[in-house]
């Protein structure tokens, strides 16, 4: 399949993403979509990946070019896990003196 | 690299430590004394004695220059643990463990001073942030500080997630994390010139720049650091509004240096409107702020678009007048806080008559705020100075100067306002117990204040030796 495909899809998913973000009002739902976000970026590194690698394995077919952005996913998907640990011990903080995961909530401090 | 794996040995050490030991007041002197053991190691570093080698493959470079930085950052810390460390244990429940935190913030700005790659970049700034999101939260109870900790976990996230996205379309268009790209190829001539950089690359540094001025707080992606800086308990808005921030700009300066070449002649137009928008909403919001601790949150705002200055010239004076900046802004800024946190009442009216009640305190906080406000003879004036004096030399953007300028004089409006109300309005400002060993640190702040206002080469000096 061609690179753009993947590129387009990831687009897609990063903007719903974004969208869901600084739409949505349920904390939860907002941070799922941060989520999709970052899954999204995801996808796209390891789409990138296996293009250089296809580029640079026509003139070298023992080529391990692109690994690194494989990598990359693995420490993104650690950074994104020890934030949803803290992410949700906030939330449930939150919770448990408010008794609600609306995100109107945060318009409290604006004065 | 070693003060990478000190700090964060230093904070599992700290978190022990609040299991092991019952008595929270040992938790300030442990903390004191393994601040004194990173510092050794750093300056270790710096002089070339390397306790341990590991090879990063390229992902970090230590350069002198990050060093010193990383220095300065230490040492401020080592001020701020001294000044408010009582603080920090009254914060709430679990003191050990926000030292802990806070070594772990180190670790992450450690890593900010040598990053040399994309990922190392990302890795650093998450291992600032999310320890952060934890002491912005720490006072449990209190909503305002539920809140503020919620605001800034999902700003941060949000701007992770920008960044990230950047990082992978400029792998998308170079094929590296090398955070000089390799499309900027030096011409014959000695400019650079870019020769295909291709629009997946160019949008991939205009995200990355818009996720670095979220996390320097700079116009217009600056509206949670108000809320946050004020909902945060005082101790840890102190830390936060200084050490975290001049972190922040260290990278955001790294790592465009590199990359701000792709976007051409549009990167000054682009950065200009940036400051010009960051002075003018930190200046003119913070003069009708009533309450000194937000004042002093749209201050550092405002003190945002005068570091960006330094990014706008990018040359060696900026970076010497960043180092300047940085340790100037951190040191008054600590000083303020530490008094704020013993005041009961935080609007400006609690500061009516503090110069009666207790003198040293209203001394000090006056050259601290002197110093922020860019009065000649203390540290501040200097870091202007040289910021300004670096886009003079760069032969363009005069007109940014005297903006800055104004805005400067604008500054003065707001911070003398406090003075005014601690030496020339009656009233008795309440604070809670004062000791002699505090007042001897914050004259120590302010000493060394006026020391790099009159001499400045004491510390740039050392840089180059």
């Amino acid at each position: 399949m061609p690179i753009q495909y993947y590129i387009y899809l990831c687009l897609a998913l990063f903007s719903i993403g974004i969208i869901g973000a600084l739409t949505r009002r349920n904390v939860i739902i907002v941070f799922m979509c941060i989520e999709l976000m970052f899954n999204a970026v995801n996808l796209l590194l390891v789409a990138f990946s296996k293009m250089h690698l296809a580029a640079a394995s026509i003139s070298d077919k023992a080529s391990t070019v692109g690994s690194d952005g494989q990598l990359f996913v693995f420490f993104i998907m650690v950074v994104a896990a020890a934030e949803v640990s803290v992410g949700l011990a906030i939330i449930v903080m939150l919770f448990r003196n408010t008794h609600s995961v609306d995100i109107n909530f945060l318009n409290r401090l604006k004065n | 690299m070693n003060a990478i794996i000190v700090s964060a040995l230093l904070g599992v050490v700290m978190m022990f430590s609040g299991i092991l030991l019952k008595n929270k007041s040992t938790l300030k002197y442990i903390a004191i004394g393994g601040l004194l053991l990173l510092l050794i190691a750093n300056l270790f570093q710096t002089y070339g004695v390397y306790t341990v080698v590991v090879n990063s493959h390229e992902l970090l470079r230590f350069q002198k220059f990050g060093l010193f930085f990383n220095t300065i950052a230490i040492t401020a810390t080592l001020i701020y643990v001294i000044l408010s460390g009582k603080d920090i244990e009254n914060a709430g429940n679990y003191p050990a463990e926000y030292f802990a935190l806070i070594f772990f913030v180190l670790c992450g700005v450690s890593i900010l001073c040598g990053f040399n790659s994309l990922l190392m970049l990302f890795l650093g700034i998450e291992i600032l942030s999310i320890p952060l999101y934890i002491l912005t939260g720490s006072d449990k109870r209190n909503l305002k500080s539920n809140e503020a900790s919620l605001k800034y976990f999902l700003m941060g996230a949000f701007t992770a997630g920008i960044m990230l996205m950047g990082i992978a379309l400029i792998y998308g268009a170079t094929g590296s994390f090398g955070i000089s790209s390799p499309s900027i190829i030096s011409t014959p001539t000695g400019g650079t010139s870019v020769p295909r950089a291709s629009y997946l690359e160019i949008a991939g540094v205009l995200l990355l720049f818009v996720a670095m001025c979220f996390k320097v707080s700079a116009a217009p992606f600056h509206f949670w650091t108000p809320d946050v800086y004020d909902g945060a308990p005082s101790v840890f808005t102190s830390f936060m509004a200084t050490i975290v921030k001049v972190a922040g700009f260290f990278a955001f300066i790294r790592l465009l240096e590199g990359q701000s070449a792709i976007l051409g002649p549009t990167w000054k137009i682009l950065l200009s409107f940036v400051i010009i928008a960051t002075l003018l909403i930190g200046n003119i919001t913070a003069v009708f702020q009533q309450s000194v601790k937000r004042m002093l949150a749209y201050s550092s705002i405002a003190q945002a678009g005068f570091m960006l200055f330094a990014l706008y010239s990018a040359s060696d004076i900026a970076k010497e007048g960043i180092l300047l900046y940085a340790a100037a802004y951190s040191l008054a800024t600590i000083g303020i806080f530490a008094v704020l946190i013993k005041m009961k009442d935080y609007t400006l009216d609690g500061f009516n008559g503090l110069a009666k009640t207790e003198p040293v305190l209203a001394l000090t906080t006056t050259i601290c705020l002197l110093s922020l406000s860019g009065i000649p003879l203390t540290a501040g004036f200097f870091a202007k100075y040289y910021m300004l004096a670096s886009v003079v030399k760069t032969g363009t953007g005069l007109w940014l100067v005297i903006v800055a300028v104004l805005f400067a004089a604008v500054s003065v409006y707001y911070y003398f306002r406090v003075i005014q109300a601690m030496y020339f309005k009656e009233g008795v400002a309440e604070t809670t117990e004062i000791t002699a060993g505090f007042k001897a640190g914050l004259v120590f702040v302010a000493a060394l204040i006026v020391l790099i206002g009159v001499l400045p080469s004491v510390l740039l000096n050392y840089f180059y030796f």
